[in-house]
């Protein structure tokens, strides 16, 4: 089991698609029981935090076990699951979303520190069905193989865009007292370095970036 | 995670009295302190968030250099002009540690305060002086490859995982704070941290209840300022080596010279022999090769560990050569 409260309650990817109607209920719900997050043996010490999430314009009051870090809060509680679980530590990047405009990694923070600041996740980036640019560089340059760390890759993206349009620098900007000259190849690669890719598919994420970013492809 | 109860600081006075409770600890980035809760290497009873206290801005000094508010996050501080301009080994620096993501989060005061990445520390089911003091090193006997050459111990041999407090070392910058009764104090970053000595749990001198308000750089010193960190990933990986340089050299003569090394030692490095005899030196082979001996004085590797010798003098020298072009 993991701390939060997760035993006795399988939900696998199978039951979810052969399920609709359960994950109906649940999303309706809004996942009541499944929420509580304690372990067992130290539920009793647990005082709940009431925390205000403001996900994707919408705002959620929930009352956490302290613990609840900001990916659990939004995967097991807000059903947002676009956003994975990929090391849980910091280290993958596939829980990156973004944080007032910025981008973080949900599983390093906790739920409470973020009572009232806006949050955007991958399924916050779309406009109504018209998919964010980002969105589809990734699928006109097959810019991934199994998917798992491709939220995570395009909120990274949407960030680190807006972090390279605000002039700041990075690890291999040449001349640090000059404003940003533009990403290039090398650029783009150090700016993502924090978004791992196991199935390795770097070439057409990075072609994606470009075509995004408005750079030549 | 172990439970613990949470609270947000409204005020610097209130943060700093709950964290002198046994049991307490501050969280601000928390990319660093989360990390290490999962796996239970720390067990707080209470966090006392500091994240919205006003300690994020960066004021100029009256004296010509910065006042960076402790909880300036390193993304913002690396791009942050004055810092581009005027302190370029420090903006670099931060650019080469941890990803953007962990940048945007992690803090300033944070950052100075971050704990080891020895393997060893991290796994509760090895015996581990700094997690466990009296436990044992299990590091010593153990796959050391990422561990210190320099100022460890028989009880520690864990290395200061930062990039950005050894830029901050080669800056002599001081560490401004407040303690439970809200009394402040300033402590110079080469008496911040402690060697490990017989109490490796010890890592720096704050006081129980002293919080970390502010670094301040003074002026920036003349010359050119280099960062260079060898790792085993071109991006995203901590230092094996690390040289922050700042060397001012006109002529082929070196008239000043300050050199911090990250990935050697318990704390940021820096050997003041060293930088006398760059002192109206030539900038030549001869020099940088007395320099790194000089550096690696007393040098000992692990096993794992021995290449850090040979490395940390390729790097030196190749660090002097760039700071002081011909």
């Amino acid at each position: 089991m993991d701390e939060n409260g997760h035993r006795g309650v399988r939900i696998t990817r199978r039951t979810v698609l052969e399920s609709g109607t359960v994950t109906a209920a649940f999303l309706l719900g809004g996942f009541p029981r499944f929420a509580l997050s304690a372990e067992e043996s130290d539920a009793e010490a647990v005082t709940p935090v009431s925390v205000e999430l403001r996900v994707n314009g919408q705002l959620h009051h929930l009352a956490l076990d302290p613990r609840t870090t900001l990916l659990d809060a939004l995967r097991e509680h807000l059903a947002l699951t676009g956003s994975k679980k990929g090391c849980d530590h910091g280290q993958c990047g596939a829980c990156t979303v973004l944080l007032d405009g910025r981008r973080i990694n949900s599983c390093l923070t906790l739920a409470a520190m973020h009572d009232g600041e806006p949050i955007t996740t991958i399924e916050g980036l779309a406009d109504g069905k018209t998919l964010h640019p980002l969105q589809a560089a990734f699928i006109e340059h097959d810019g991934f193989q199994c998917g798992y760390c491709t939220s995570g890759q395009i909120c990274s993206a949407v960030g680190m865009l807006s972090e390279s349009r605000s002039g700041a620098p990075s690890y291999v900007t040449e001349n640090l007292a000059e404003a940003q000259s533009g990403l290039t190849d090398s650029e783009i690669r150090e700016r993502m370095s924090g978004n791992i890719c196991r199935c390795a598919a770097y070439p057409n994420i990075l072609a994606a970036i470009k075509q995004a970013s408005g750079a030549p492809t | 995670m172990k439970a613990f109860t949470y609270e947000r600081a409204n005020s610097l006075a209130e943060a700093a009295a709950a964290s002198a409770i046994p049991g307490a600890k501050i969280i601000a980035g928390g990319t660093n302190l989360l990390d290490l809760m999962k796996l239970q290497v720390e067990r707080p009873a209470h966090l006392v968030d500091i994240n919205r206290l006003p300690l994020d801005r960066i004021e100029d000094t009256p004296e010509g250099g910065l006042r960076i508010g402790a909880m300036v996050r390193n993304s913002d501080l690396a791009a942050d002009r004055r810092v581009r301009q005027r302190y370029g080994v420090l903006s670099r620096a931060l650019l080469a540690g941890a990803s953007a993501q962990l940048r945007n989060k992690a803090t300033t005061g944070g950052n100075l305060l971050q704990r080891t990445r020895c393997y060893y520390f991290y796994d509760v089911t090895k015996p581990c002086n700094k997690r466990d003091p009296g436990s044992g090193c299990a590091a010593l006997g153990g796959f050391n490859r990422i561990h210190a050459i320099l100022g460890a111990s028989d009880q520690c041999i864990a290395v200061n995982p930062s990039d950005m407090a050894v830029a901050m070392r080669a800056l002599d910058a001081q560490v401004e704070t407040v303690d439970a009764e809200n009394a402040p104090r300033a402590i110079p970053i080469a008496e911040f941290y402690r060697l490990p000595g017989d109490t490796p749990q010890i890592e720096t001198t704050l006081r129980r209840g002293e919080m970390i308000t502010a670094v301040t750089l003074p002026p920036p010193p003349a010359g050119q300022q280099v960062y260079r960190k060898v790792r085993d990933r071109v991006s995203y990986a901590f230092a094996l080596v690390s040289v922050a340089a700042v060397v001012d050299a006109a002529g082929g003569t070196i008239r000043s010279a300050r050199l911090a090394f990250g990935g050697l030692a318990p704390e940021p490095w820096r050997v003041a022999p060293a930088e006398e005899r760059l002192l109206g030196a030539p900038a030549s082979q001869e020099t940088f090769d007395a320099v790194a001996s000089d550096v690696l004085d007393g040098a000992r590797g692990h096993g794992g560990n021995d290449f850090k010798i040979p490395l940390t003098r390729r790097t030196l020298r190749a660090v002097l050569a760039e700071a002081t072009p011909t």
